[in-house]
């Protein structure tokens, strides 16, 4: 464990899109992006996140939420190196209508993976358990929502914390999911990747908005053995980071439209700016693996 | 000013009540349920207006009602048979929590 490059690597984080993000054995490192482009092994694509595409969201801060969704698949469709598949981290509707799932389904064929690993959003499940969303994306995970799956040698869990809310607003797992996430993590060596991925915030990012995960403390405590561990959400519309350890905590952008920094304003609503503005608070985040087994992120703007 | 406020208030709570049977109504306006503590009659309505442009829930939380989610300007309502009080959040916000007592 290196300290001085952890600590480099979250101070060239806070730079914005421009910088990638690489794990090797535990040890942190950033790489500025055209750096990068001349460096040969940058890694094979894993796969992309994208998030909170609030389809049916019309509203000043964003009355084209299908065109923003549109160019970010364009942007994805434009790597030259493609990821396989594709995990969308929620709030994929914005109201939980049958009608803005099928349209965000429509839009997303068109995104070319083989696959999107889904969890639901607050502003998915609505309607409760066993309606809109798990009709669409129960099947993985025989209607819980939360669900595990392998690939490139790298263990993946889906996590809902959106459904089980604590007094005072944290998402929560629930006694079910915790017990079901610490059977799943028994069986996986520590040396193998691992890539944790919800709703909300695992971390606790800011308490009074509900920006965190009731549950948190003891989840990192188990994510804690592993050497490498990427715990990815969405729900906050903008990026955050947090490195503790050999876990890389890191919050996405929306394709639909951002929302005010922590604790700037009433509540966590859509957060309207100058049009020229929004494409750059807008993007998609591509995650890469190399031979050296680093895990790398690297955030897109539509600008 | 805080006069003019109250009257605006009465008037928007008059203008939502007047075309359904609602009995009391509780406005949704800045991530708050406003009045947070309302005390109705068994037998009463209670009609819940969002007036955020982000949209919000009334779930009790013992499972009696549940709205849908209700957008800028939508309402939902509820007839409250017992008396008792109950406790309701919005599943999107659920820092956003208050009650209706019904005596």
């Amino acid at each position: 464990m290196n300290d001085h490059s952890r600590r480099d690597s979250l101070k060239c984080l806070g730079v914005g899109a421009g910088t990638l993000f690489t794990l090797s054995s535990g040890v942190f490192g950033a790489v500025d992006l055209a750096e990068a482009a001349t460096t040969k092994d940058i890694g094979t694509p894993l796969f992309l996140q994208i998030s909170d595409t609030h389809i049916g969201f019309n509203k000043d801060a964003n009355p084209d939420v299908i065109g923003t969704l549109n160019r970010s698949i364009d942007a994805v469709n434009a790597l030259k190196h493609k990821p396989s598949f594709a995990i969308h981290t929620g709030d994929i509707t914005h109201l939980s209508k049958a009608e803005e799932f099928d349209t965000a389904a429509e839009l997303m064929k068109r995104m070319q993976v083989s696959d999107i690993h889904a969890v639901p959003g607050e502003h998915d499940v609505t309607d409760g358990p066993g309606a809109e969303f798990f009709n669409r994306f129960g099947k993985a995970s025989n209607n819980r929502g939360y669900y595990s799956f392998s690939t490139n040698g790298v263990h993946f869990i889906a996590l809902v914390n959106v459904m089980h809310f604590k007094a005072g607003g944290l998402g929560a797992l629930g006694d079910d999911q915790m017990a079901w996430l610490k059977d799943n993590l028994a069986s996986v060596s520590s040396s193998q990747p691992v890539v944790v991925f919800a709703h909300m915030p695992l971390w606790n990012i800011y308490e009074p908005w509900g920006w965190g995960t009731a549950e948190s403390a003891e989840i990192a405590q188990l994510l804690r053995r592993f050497g490498s561990v990427t715990v990815l959400n969405g729900h906050i519309h903008q990026i955050v980071q947090k490195v503790e350890g050999n876990i890389t905590f890191h919050t996405a952008r929306s394709t639909a439209y951002p929302q005010p920094a922590a604790g700037n304003g009433p509540g966590p609503g859509p957060m309207k700016v100058p049009a020229d503005q929004l494409p750059k608070m807008l993007g998609v985040t591509n995650v890469t693996i190399n031979r050296g087994r680093k895990i790398s992120l690297s955030d897109r703007t539509l600008a | 000013m805080r006069k003019s406020e109250v009257f605006m208030l009465t008037a928007l709570c008059l203008s939502v009540a007047s075309p359904a049977f609602a009995d009391a109504t509780v406005t949704i306006k800045n991530f708050d349920y406003s009045p947070m503590m309302l005390t109705v009659k068994a037998g009463d309505t209670v009609t819940w207006k969002n007036l955020d442009g982000e949209p919000h829930t009334v779930v009790s939380t013992d499972g009696l009602f549940r709205s849908k989610a209700l957008d800028e300007n939508d309402s939902f309502a509820f007839k409250f048979d017992k008396p008792g009080t109950y406790k309701y959040v919005c599943s999107i916000h659920p820092k956003m929590v208050a009650t209706v007592t019904v005596q």
